[in-house]
C-alpha cells in the first residue's frame, strides 16, 4: 500500500501512474475472528478502523453484500451539520464534526471535507421559532449556529430568491459555518484503505445471511455467502437492512425502511458557494466540486427495499428547486438515484448493546448519518471493545423505545432533517 | 410510480392520489394499562418492515377519502392486491392461484 504524499504522486505521475498498488487486498473469510462488522458502509468500515487503531483489535473482518460503500455511503448527498435541538444530539453530531476536522490527514486520504456552511431556510413563522430555539440551543451546547436575516442569507447564497412575492419566501435563515459537505466514496475508501492496512479483512459479495446464537444465547457467527465465519462480536451496521438481520437473531427493531432519493444535474462552472437546505419545502442542494448541483429530497411514503423510489418524490423537490433558485430552472438533470434509509420513530440513531450477548448494533441513522460517519464508528469501535458504551453514544439505547426516554429530533425538526 | 387500486372506488389510480398510512392489523389494545412495558413498545414502535410481503394501509386522499389495506412486495413494489380496511389479511397463495 503507496503512503500518499506529494513525492508519491510527483513519482507515480513520472512513471505513467503504472505502479499504483492495490488500496485494499480483496480478502477471503477465515474461520475465526474477534469481531465481525456486518455492512461495509462506512459506518462499519470506520469501526474496523478504530477498533484496530484505538484498541488494539485487529483480527475483524467488514462483511459487505455488495461492494464496499455501495449502499448508502455511495448515495447520499454528503451534507455535514451538528446544528441538532437536544443535548444528546448535538453532542454527538459535534463529536463526528471533530472528527471530520482531521479525518484527511488521519486517513491519509482526501475526503475533500469542505467547511462552506450550511444554511437551512426559514419560509414561515413556524421555521423562524424553531430554528431560533435551535440556534440558542446550540449556542448552550457550544454548537456554533447563527441567524441570518433576508438580506444576510442572499448574500451568503446569491442564487437565492429573496423576492417578498415568492411562493416560497426567506423569512430568514440558520447558518452554521462550521458544516459543509465531503467526498461520499472518498470516506468509505479512506477508511477501507486505512483499516486493512492494520490488518482487517474487507469481505465483499458475501451477504450475511444470519446471526446464529449459542445455547446460553449468545452470539457465535453468522451464516454467511460463503459459509458460518465464528466471532464472539458481531456488530450489525447495515442501514435499511438492520431490521431484517437483526430479526435473525431474534430481536426486534423499531425500524421502518424507505427509499430516499438524489440526482444530480450536468456539471456548470462554479455558482454555489455553500449548502441551502429548506426542509419546509424537502430540497437540498450544493454543488460538487466536480460542478453538479448535487440535490436531495424528503423520503418515499411507503416502505421499501427497492432501492428506487418514486417519480412524483423528484417532481416535487424539482418544483421546489425552481422557486427558491429560478436561476436553475433550465438546468438539466442528468441521474437521480435511492436509497433504502432506516427511520426509528424519534428519528435518533440507535448505537449501543442489545439484549443478546456479544451483539452489538448503529442504526437508525435514517436520512442524515452521512455527517455522522466518523463519530458513529468510533463510538461503535469503543463499544464493542470495552462492552459498554461511550458516555456520548451511552443515550442513543434500543431500551429507549421500553423506557420512553426518547430523544425526539422528529418532534423538533417537525419535518425529516 | 406506483399504480395504485382503491378498492372502493374500484379504479387503479396514481399514487399522487393516496396517503400511505402505515403497517396494517396492528390493533390497538384494549386495555392499554394492563400492557407491560414491552407489549406497549412492540405496539407503538414495532414494525415488521419486511423485505418482501408488507400489509399496509393506504387513504384514498384525493378521492373517496377512505382507508383500505394492500399487499405489496417491499422489493419489487408491485401490488398483490388491495382489500377494505376490516377484512383480514387475504391468504397470498390462494391470490396467486387464482392468477
Ligand atoms: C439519497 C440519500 C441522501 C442522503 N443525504 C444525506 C446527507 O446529505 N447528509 C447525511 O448526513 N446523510 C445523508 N443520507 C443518509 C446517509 O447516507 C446514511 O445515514 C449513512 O450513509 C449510513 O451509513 P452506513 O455506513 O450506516 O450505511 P450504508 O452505507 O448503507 O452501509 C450499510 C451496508 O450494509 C450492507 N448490507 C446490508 N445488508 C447486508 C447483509 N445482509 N450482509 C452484508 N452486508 C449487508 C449494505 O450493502 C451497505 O453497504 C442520505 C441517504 C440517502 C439514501
Ligand atoms: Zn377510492
Amino acid at each position: 500500500m503507496t503512503h500518499f504524499s506529494a513525492l508519491s504522486l510527483l513519482k507515480n505521475a513520472l512513471t505513467g501512474n503504472k505502479n499504483w498498488t492495490e488500496q485494499w487486498p480483496d480478502a477471503q473469510p477465515k474461520k475465526e475472528y474477534d469481531v465481525i462488522i456486518v455492512g461495509a458502509g462506512g459506518h462499519g468500515l470506520g469501526a474496523a478502523y478504530y477498533l484496530a487503531k484505538e484498541h488494539g483489535i485487529t483480527n475483524v473482518a467488514v462483511i459487505e453484500k455488495g461492494w464496499l460503500g455501495g449502499g448508502n455511503t455511495g448515495r447520499n448527498t454528503t451534507i455535514i451539520r451538528s446544528n441538532y435541538l437536544y443535548d444528546e444530539s448535538a453532542k454527538l453530531y459535534d463529536h463526528a464534526l471533530d472528527l471530520w476536522d482531521n479525518l484527511s490527514t488521519e486517513l491519509n486520504y482526501n475526503v475533500m471535507f469542505s467547511k462552506r456552511g450550511v444554511m437551512m431556510l426559514a419560509h414561515n413563522v413556524h421555521d423562524v421559532q424553531s430554528f431560533q430555539r435551535h440556534i440558542h440551543s446550540n449556542r448552550l451546547n457550544g454548537v456554533d449556529n447563527r441567524w441570518l436575516n433576508t438580506a444576510e442569507a442572499k448574500a451568503f447564497c446569491p442564487p437565492l430568491n429573496v423576492s417578498p412575492d415568492a411562493r416560497y419566501p426567506v423569512m430568514g435563515a440558520a447558518l452554521q459555518m462550521r458544516a459543509g459537505t465531503a467526498r461520499h466514496d472518498a470516506v468509505a475508501w479512506g477508511y477501507a484503505r486505512a483499516a486493512a492496512k492494520r490488518g482487517v479483512d474487507i469481505i465483499q459479495n458475501c451477504p450475511v445471511i444470519s446471526i446464529r446464537r449459542g445455547a446460553d444465547g449468545s452470539v457465535e457467527g453468522v451464516e454467511t455467502a460463503k459459509g458460518f465465519i465464528r466471532a464472539k462480536k458481531v456488530a450489525v451496521s447495515a442501514a435499511g437492512h438492520t431490521s431484517v438481520i437483526m430479526q435473525t437473531a431474534g430481536v426486534k427493531m423499531p425500524l421502518e425502511s424507505y427509499p430516499l432519493q438524489a440526482l444530480v444535474s450536468e456539471p456548470i462552472k462554479p455558482i454555489f458557494p455553500c449548502v441551502v437546505m429548506s426542509n419546509t419545502v424537502h430540497a437540498y442542494i450544493s454543488q460538487s466540486d466536480k460542478g453538479e448541483l448535487v440535490i436531495g429530497s424528503g423520503t418515499d411514503q411507503y416502505v421499501s427495499y427497492s432501492q428506487r423510489g418514486g417519480l412524483p418524490l423528484i417532481e416535487h423537490t424539482v418544483a421546489a428547486i425552481c422557486e427558491v433558485f429560478p436561476i436553475f430552472n433550465r438546468m438539466r438533470m442528468l441521474r437521480k438515484w435511492g436509497g433504502i434509509v432506516d427511520v426509528t420513530p424519534d428519528r435518533s440513531a440507535i448505537l449501543g448493546k442489545t439484549p443478546v450477548k456479544g451483539l452489538y448494533v448503529n442504526c437508525g441513522w435514517g436520512t442524515g448519518g452521512f455527517k455522522a460517519t466518523p463519530g458513529a464508528a468510533h463510538l461503535l469501535a469503543w463499544t464493542v471493545a470495552k462492552d459498554e458504551p461511550h458516555k456520548i453514544n451511552a443515550p442513543f439505547t434500543l431500551e429507549r423505545f421500553t423506557t420512553g426516554r426518547l430523544i425526539d429530533e422528529a418532534a423538533a425538526a417537525a419535518v425529516a432533517h | 410510480m406506483l399504480l395504485i387500486h382503491c378498492p372502493y372506488c374500484d379504479d387503479t389510480l396514481p399514487e399522487l392520489e393516496f396517503a400511505y398510512a402505515g403497517e396494517a392489523h396492528i390493533a390497538r389494545p384494549a386495555d392499554p394499562s394492563k400492557l407491560s412495558d414491552e407489549e406497549w413498545r412492540d405496539f407503538l414502535f414495532i414494525r415488521s418492515n419486511p423485505r418482501g410481503l408488507h400489509a399496509e394501509r393506504w387513504r384514498h386522499i384525493n378521492g373517496c377519502g377512505r382507508f383500505f389495506n394492500a399487499l405489496r412486495d417491499t422489493v419489487s413494489d408491485r401490488f398483490l392486491t388491495t382489500y377494505p380496511a376490516g377484512h383480514p389479511r387475504p391468504d397470498v397463495t390462494k391470490l396467486e392461484a387464482a392468477e
